[in-house]
């Protein structure tokens, strides 16, 4: 089967996205989505791990024993989380602190370690890349559509500027406590799936 | 692809080589950048705390280096005396309270308390404002439970030792918007002016409610709606470290210019 390169990576976005069909790396993108700038340092930092790990299994993915593969795996993608999370913490401190362990928690995001056993241990390099880039980025665009909508409606702000002055700081608009907690963000996801699956039926499952 | 056990543990190894070299280099190549931003940060926080500089203000690292450095000077202090320590203890540049608090040879366990403080460390490093060679202000570290997390943080008291300066915390991990508020300057405003001490005692905490200005109620401060628990919190931190079992005998023998 021949993969064009373009579908692999546009496809993740909105036919075949990580979190919205494959209902996976919920966890993170309840836990770092209450602010625009959490998600967009969090989310580059997982297109980073990605887009990497999905290269490096691939190059050796002919090397590796299928005895041992899972853990391989693991080893590289838990070497490369942490170093992303020192890069953060040397050049973002601010914003690595706010992450704090979710940077670390990319390890256990099963969007990295499906990617690469089911994708980069078939696939040559460069598909297997734009592969990592094309899920990551379907997983920024959750982050940031949940983000967008935490911010706006929990702080009244967006990239920490007041958009809508909060009452508690003598402005006009009540804070929904709902969306700085991480049921809000179940609710915005669920209703994003929702969206996704009126405007392409075909990722409905099928009943029975 | 099956393979041989020889040839599949020497490829576990070299993965782990190339692994465990990449991290190695990640980490030491960038530890002291880390450092510099964790030492950074302390300072501003602790410049935010006593007013001299702005919250949220934008100063490059070597702004913040000299306003530190021209305003504030690092002092350890003997916890069980409630003195200064003599400046040759130990190297005050290098020295970390909240390690030492975890060596048990360094620190002494703290009785049963709220604010679920396991050890005071011997030796507590302050920081004071100075303000033409006299001392203006104590920037003294504070940490305790509140609902998910220690918060750690810094309480500045005035030189009369009991009005407050101001709050700030620069480590916890409540909730985002309810008991994460502890970092919105809006509600650390409200502390600067409240009393700490009324007859002796740590009377100032954080009420359910709305506690009202600073003249009405000098030992009240505004609880956040929604955080109950981590409101609490920060009462009981403030109670254990500015009352007998931390800097209260610190406090006392500064203000009687005995320490």
């Amino acid at each position: 089967m021949a993969l064009k390169e373009k579908d692999v990576l546009i496809d993740p976005l909105f036919n075949n996205n990580p979190i919205a069909l494959q209902v996976l790396g919920i966890c993170s993108a309840l836990a770092v989505t209450t602010k625009m700038e959490t998600s967009i340092v969090m989310s580059l930092a997982v297109i980073a791990v990605l887009a990497l790990s999905n290269l490096s299994v691939s190059l050796i993915r002919n090397y590796i024993p299928s005895s041992i593969r899972i853990i391989v795996q693991l080893t590289i993608i838990a070497s490369l989380v942490i170093v992303t999370d020192q890069i953060l913490k040397a050049f973002l401190f601010d914003t690595a602190k706010q992450l704090s362990v979710f940077v670390g928690l990319i390890i256990t995001n099963c969007i990295v370690m499906g990617r690469a056993e089911a994708f980069a241990m078939q696939q040559p390099p460069k598909l297997s890349l734009l592969d990592g880039l094309g899920n990551g980025a379907g997983y920024a665009v959750i982050l940031l559509a949940v983000g967008f909508f935490r911010e706006l409606f929990g702080s009244g702000s967006l990239f920490g500027f007041t958009l809508m002055k909060p009452v508690t700081e003598g402005g006009w608009y009540t804070p929904n406590g709902l969306m700085v907690l991480a049921p809000g963000a179940f609710f915005l996801i669920g209703i994003f799936i929702w969206v996704l699956r009126t405007w392409k039926p075909d990722q409905v499952e099928m009943e029975g | 692809m099956q393979s041989k056990t020889s040839y599949i543990i020497g490829f576990a190894a070299a993965v782990c080589l190339v692994c465990g070299v990449v991290v190695a280099g990640a980490a030491v190549g960038l530890k002291e950048k880390q450092v510099t931003n964790q030492i950074l940060d302390r300072q501003k926080k602790v410049l935010t705390v006593t007013g001299l500089m702005e919250e949220g203000a934008v100063l490059t690292p070597a702004e913040v280096q000299e306003l530190f450095e021209a305003n504030i000077k690092p002092r350890l202090i003997d916890m069980s005396k409630g003195t200064y320590a003599p400046e040759d203890a130990v190297d005050i540049a290098t020295y970390d309270p909240e390690k030492a608090s975890k060596d048990p040879s360094m620190s002494t366990v703290a009785e049963a308390n709220l604010a679920k403080v396991q050890s005071v460390p011997n030796l507590h490093l302050i920081y004071e404002v100075q303000k033409e060679g006299e001392v203006a202000m104590l920037v003294l570290p504070v940490k305790g439970k509140g609902l998910w997390s220690t918060m750690y943080g810094y309480v500045a008291l005035d030189k009369d030792g009991e009005t407050v300066s101001g709050l700030t915390f620069y480590q916890h991990g409540e909730t985002p918007g309810l008991g994460g508020e502890v970092d919105n300057p809006k509600w650390k405003a409200l502390w600067p002016g409240r009393k700490v001490y009324n007859d002796g005692d740590v009377a100032l905490k954080v009420v359910k409610g709305q506690a009202g200005p600073v003249n009405e109620a000098p030992y009240e401060v505004d609880g956040l709606s929604g955080a109950t628990i981590t409101s609490n919190g920060v009462t009981y931190l403030i109670q254990f470290w500015l009352g007998e079992t931390g800097f209260g005998p610190f406090i006392q023998n500064f203000t009687k210019g005995k320490a």
